[in-house]
């Protein structure tokens, strides 16, 4: 019999035949760890998170009670909180309408005009910024910002001074740019733009140069190739950029610290909620702000057919 | 694609300048780390010195927390790595219900707000009776960062056979063997350039990390610290420099590593 010479499998080939044969049991052995800890460690956390958010917090003692009430959505009725939401929202669409206004061109000038090597290029010199620490990119711009700083020293150098002193007794200045709306503006848009270039740009990259060729071969100007062909058809890579724009500004609460003037952001008042106050409850309430605006965002992009871009 | 007719002047000056405004606050604090003044930012620059550079490393607060942003990431980078793997191979081998909720799950850490996430999981640590401390930084990092990880691997598993295992197995490989000599250096690149990511994003974060830190202080608290009560102005410049280069450089080398693959590291955040 030829059985007896072959030598038995190991333990290994025969674990590794078993595997083959069992595919179900390998994927839960793949799938155990991963799922453990993201099924329910973070979905277990998300969770805790909301049922913290119905918790009782005594104004007294200073302490959460684990007693069920609504009182924390009721507060962020307050016309103090409506604001607190309002600002935040009002920030992220201006940045969200400024990055797609800046990005365009970028994205524009690498999906259709620029040689490979350039493309390349302008590839990594977008995801060097984009990279780039955040904590660090926001101190160059208090750096950037300072009185007798970078950018002062510009503006005086091509006389456009007497302008931005003019912006700031505006609603949107403030005493210097570094406490103002405008520069908390400026650093946002500033910051999230990577976000919003490489979208745009992976929408006009699947435009089929024959469709610019017959738009000018009927007779289509520049100027109408751009906004009969061009926008219409980067609209999706827009929308989905404008969900990193907008929801990453939601979120955001270093900047706001950092730069503009001193009314609170979601952000903000979700940590000094959290850490000064103890108010654990609303502060996990007003998580579900930003969570809420995203959702009802997300569920229009999808509309608007953003996801196709992604 | 490459259009036959070029671009107008107009759109090539706009694309430059938005480049070179992307790159302006990188040099900024490049060059801001060898100013001579101490107490402001005017600009231009008063002189050119080295000598902060030796300050800010003999200071013992910030080599205490450039250590214990280095153990953090790297803990965290470890960690990701095994769970973005295990992941990958799981989602790549098979099929099975709820297979896209997998990759929307791994998302949702970077997706969702860090400040949802931060509390979110500094709420459970809390309810677990789990101090804030070096486990939770780690914990919560590794949270986040799997997912760069995993979009590495899957990308080139994609591009690998199946076929190739199957016919590792018959030719007598076991399980290991197939993974140590067939799997491992298919996706050796993937894998470095998804954890040199993972290094970099655990290396600089702060939202999150404010939130589960507790007392500890990692090189971004530190220095958010630092700008929020502005103070030793020179040694703080020098720390951003360091922090930027801690970020940029797996940046650089993540998209070396992948650059001649059809999807390039890095290009979601």
């Amino acid at each position: 019999m030829t059985a007896a010479a072959l030598p038995s499998p190991g333990l290994m080939r025969r674990a590794a035949s078993w595997c083959y044969l069992h595919p179900r049991a390998t994927l839960l052995l793949w799938l155990a760890l991963p799922l453990g800890w993201f099924g329910v460690l973070y979905l277990g956390s998300l969770a805790t998170l909301l049922a913290q958010s119905f918790y009782t917090f005594d104004d007294f003692t200073m302490s959460v009670l684990p007693d069920w009430t609504l009182d924390n959505y009721r507060q962020l009725l307050n016309p103090g909180n409506v604001d607190i939401v309002l600002r935040t929202v009002t920030m992220a669409a201006a940045v969200t309408v400024a990055d797609a206004g800046m990005a365009f061109p970028i994205a524009l000038y690498m999906a259709l005009y620029a040689s490979p090597r350039i493309k390349a290029l302008f590839y990594i010199g977008v995801m060097l910024p984009m990279w780039a620490s955040y904590i660090v990119k926001a101190y160059a711009w208090s750096v950037i910002l300072a009185k007798g700083g970078l950018l002062q020293w510009l503006l005086q150098a091509v006389g456009l001074q007497p302008v931005l002193d003019l912006l700031l007794t505006t609603p949107i200045g403030g005493n210097t740019l570094a406490t103002s709306h405008l520069g908390r503006f400026l650093v946002f848009s500033y910051i999230w733009l990577p976000f919003m270039i490489l979208p745009i740009q992976a929408a006009l990259e699947r435009i089929s140069p024959s469709l610019l060729q017959a738009a000018s071969d009927l007779g289509a100007r520049p100027r109408q190739v751009l906004t009969t062909v061009l926008l219409p058809l980067a609209f999706p890579g827009v929308v989905a950029g404008s969900i990193f724009t907008f929801c990453l500004t939601l979120g955001d609460y270093i900047i706001p610290t950092l730069i503009g003037p001193s009314g609170l952001f979601i952000g903000t008042m979700v940590y000094t909620q959290q850490g000064a106050v103890g108010n654990m409850p609303l502060a996990a309430a007003f998580t579900l702000v930003p969570l809420l605006i995203i959702m009802l965002y997300l569920w229009f992009a999808k509309r608007l057919g953003a996801f196709n871009a992604l | 694609m490459h259009s036959n007719n070029g671009a107008s002047p107009l759109l090539k000056l706009l694309a430059w300048c938005g480049l070179a405004l992307l790159h302006l606050p990188l040099l900024v604090i490049a060059l801001y780390a060898f100013n001579t003044e101490s107490a402001a930012f005017s600009f231009p620059l008063q002189g050119f010195t080295l000598q902060w550079f030796g300050m800010a490393l003999s200071r013992p607060d910030v080599l205490a927390a450039i250590g214990l942003s280095l153990q953090v990431a790297a803990l965290a980078t470890l960690l990701a790595m095994i769970l973005g793997t295990l992941a990958a191979l799981a989602i790549w081998r098979h099929s099975f219900f709820g297979r896209d909720g997998i990759s929307m799950l791994l998302v949702l850490p970077i997706a969702l707000p860090g400040i949802i996430t931060g509390l979110a999981l500094l709420a459970s640590f809390k309810q677990l009776g789990i101090e804030p401390g070096m486990l939770t930084l780690v914990v919560s990092h590794a949270t986040f960062c799997v997912v760069v990880v995993f979009n590495n691997v899957i990308a080139r598993f994609r591009r690998t056979s199946l076929t190739l295992i199957e016919a590792s197995m018959d030719l007598g490989a076991d399980g290991w063997q197939t993974f140590r000599y067939l799997v491992l250096p298919n996706i050796a690149t993937a894998l470095l350039a998804g954890g040199m990511l993972a290094f970099a994003l655990s290396f600089d974060e702060i939202i999150v990390t404010t939130f589960t830190a507790g007392h500890e202080k990692t090189l971004p608290i530190w220095l958010l610290g630092q700008l929020t009560r502005p103070r030793d102005v020179p040694i703080t410049n020098v720390v951003a420099l360091l922090v930027m280069l801690a970020t940029v450089l797996p940046i650089l080398g993540a998209y070396y590593l992948t650059k001649d693959t059809d999807s390039v590291a890095g290009s979601g955040k």
